[in-house]
């Protein structure tokens, strides 16, 4: 065992001179593209993920239309560039496709779909590097980014990943912690109610274990809440000086 | 100067009475309160589902979000595309959330303004308005669905030439009471509130050509001389640089910017250090004007 990485050290920290439960230096930006109703950018670490709404607007196809209310569609997507080894890019790639559905699916529970019938909302979420974590990055991503288009929702959606390891939970892992066989638990969650709207494990955990590390997460999830809001608020009020007067 | 001088300058004034409220805030606990747009209620409590500037009439509630798809209301002057011509109605890009629906019986038809439409007007639909023609319109009522229901029953509205589309964030619209303006440089301008502007030249109608059957729906451009083209181009470019700091639109606003950015050749409008200075100008002008 000798040879494999110590994910935390003997003094508590970790590869990138973390504490467990500290999460990476975050940075945000909204309203980034002219064409989109909203848009966002965002850092977390060294994954970036840049997200573009449009909508609610008249379908594209016809196939999509809901007549009580309106359709969301996410298209995730990984760039070739963004990791380490350049890989040519699959046409379709199950698990992309897989991780569009399951954002999508966490983002029809807090949009208020049903007040725009015959409607489609899409969100496209790119990321441009990985560092880890880059699902709950790009959901963070697309909540800024519907806000930022004026689409009506019921809360934030905040997500932040936790892992299990010599014998403690660490909170936003890396790229380096994740690929080092450590189970990496996704969470996203709506912080107002606390409601868990998402959670994502790819590895085994034993699950006596499983109560921490979701408590962790969610505690990540609720510092993500508050720079989020702060970003939007910033933002918002920026807007407000030059648009309304 | 840079971003951090108009900051400071714009911050003291009017900051403290704008109330920001993001997605799942409690805007007030008190039950006597209505809710409006963009609020939901949750235990008797009234709560934000946008981001925007909380905004009160009354005993109703409502958020506005400072950016967002064009929300209608009746009497709303738009300007907006063609995308597709169906039965008896032409389908209308708005930028709303929603195509806006033309029915065949509110618009004008060429001879006799009020009269029956028979099938063959429903056959030569596309000789009025076929897929990609720009009109102005003005919003007539809603469906059931939310969709606009427009119409063009008036000599202001209808089909529009000579001219070029500007497109911006429709939140920067203001509500005035005209927004067919014709600007001192000559050029008309309609301000659709969906964000959608008409920056064409200035050709006024006169009575006897308005009766003739081809005026309303012809496809056919005014000549437009090499000057004219470039005074519509700078309009535009001003427009578009208001735009770009997120700056409120109305006539005199324009008007302002475009006198600010006189001196500069059209093509440098929208470069960033001098269209900055330009909406830096015009917003100082425009509240020297506001307080006299």
């Amino acid at each position: 065992m000798a040879a494999r990485l110590e994910i935390v050290s003997p003094e508590g920290l970790r590869v990138d001179g973390r504490r467990p439960a500290e999460v990476r230096r975050v940075l945000t930006r909204t309203g980034v593209l002219s064409q989109a109703d909203g848009s966002a950018y965002i850092e977390q670490g060294n994954t970036k993920c840049l997200a573009a709404v449009y909508g609610p607007r008249e379908p594209v196809k016809r196939a999509g239309v809901l007549h009580d209310r309106a359709t969301i569609n996410v298209e995730y997507n990984v760039s070739s560039f963004s990791s380490g080894e350049r890989r040519a890019k699959l046409r379709r790639d199950r698990k992309l496709l897989e991780i569009g559905l399951m954002i999508k699916q966490t983002f029809e529970t807090v949009v208020a779909t049903t007040s725009f019938p015959r409607s489609e909302i899409d969100i496209y979420l790119q990321i441009l590097q990985t560092d880890g974590g880059a699902v709950h990055t790009a959901i963070n991503a697309a909540t800024l980014a519907l806000i930022d288009a004026g689409i009506p929702m019921t809360d934030y959606v905040c997500a932040c990943s936790a892992g299990f390891v010599n014998d403690q939970a660490i909170l936003d892992l890396n790229f380096l912690e994740e690929s080092a066989d450590v189970p990496t638990l996704t969470v996203a969650l709506l912080p107002k109610s606390g409601k868990i709207s998402m959670l994502g494990l790819e590895s085994r955990l034993h699950i006596d274990k499983l109560e921490p590390v979701i408590a962790l997460a969610s505690d990540g999830c609720m510092q993500m809440k508050d720079t989020l809001d702060e970003a939007i608020r910033i933002s918002t009020r920026n807007l407000a000086k030059t648009v309304l007067h | 100067m840079d971003q951090d001088d108009i900051e400071m300058e714009i911050d003291g004034e009017d900051s403290l009475d704008i109330h920001v409220v993001t997605p799942g805030e409690v805007v007030t606990r008190d039950s006597a309160f209505m809710r409006g747009h963009g609020t939901y209620t949750e235990d008797e409590t009234l709560v934000a589902s946008l981001a925007g500037v909380v905004d009160r009439v009354n005993k109703l509630i409502s958020i506005k979000p400072l950016r967002t798809r064009y929300n209608g209301e009746i009497g709303d002057v738009v300007v907006g595309r063609i995308t597709e011509v169906a039965q008896k109605r032409w389908k209308v890009d708005m930028n709303a959330r929603q195509d806006g629906v033309l029915l065949l019986s509110s618009v004008n038809l060429p001879g006799g303004v009020q009269r029956r439409k028979n099938e063959s007007d429903e056959l030569q639909m596309r000789t009025f308005f076929a897929e990609g023609d720009m009109l102005s319109a003005e919003v007539q009522a809603f469906f059931q669905d939310g969709a606009a229901s427009l119409h063009t029953r008036s000599i202001k509205y209808g089909k529009l030439r000579n001219g070029s589309l500007v497109t911006v964030p429709s939140a920067l619209i203001k509500r005035t009471k005209s927004h067919f303006v014709t600007l001192p440089c000559g050029v008309d301008v309609i301000l659709g509130l969906n964000g959608y502007i008409w920056v064409a030249k200035h050709v006024p109608i006169s009575p006897e050509q308005a009766n003739q059957p081809d005026a309303l729906y012809h496809n056919d451009n005014e000549p437009i001389a090499d000057q004219e083209r470039e005074i519509i181009a700078r309009v535009s470019n001003t427009i578009l640089a208001l735009a770009k700091h997120n700056n409120f639109i109305n006539d005199t606003m324009i008007v302002y910017a475009y006198e600010a950015g006189s001196s500069h050749r059209v093509k440098d409008i929208l470069k960033p250090d001098i269209s900055q200075e330009i909406v830096q100008t015009a917003r100082a002008q425009f509240q020297e004007a506001q307080q006299h």
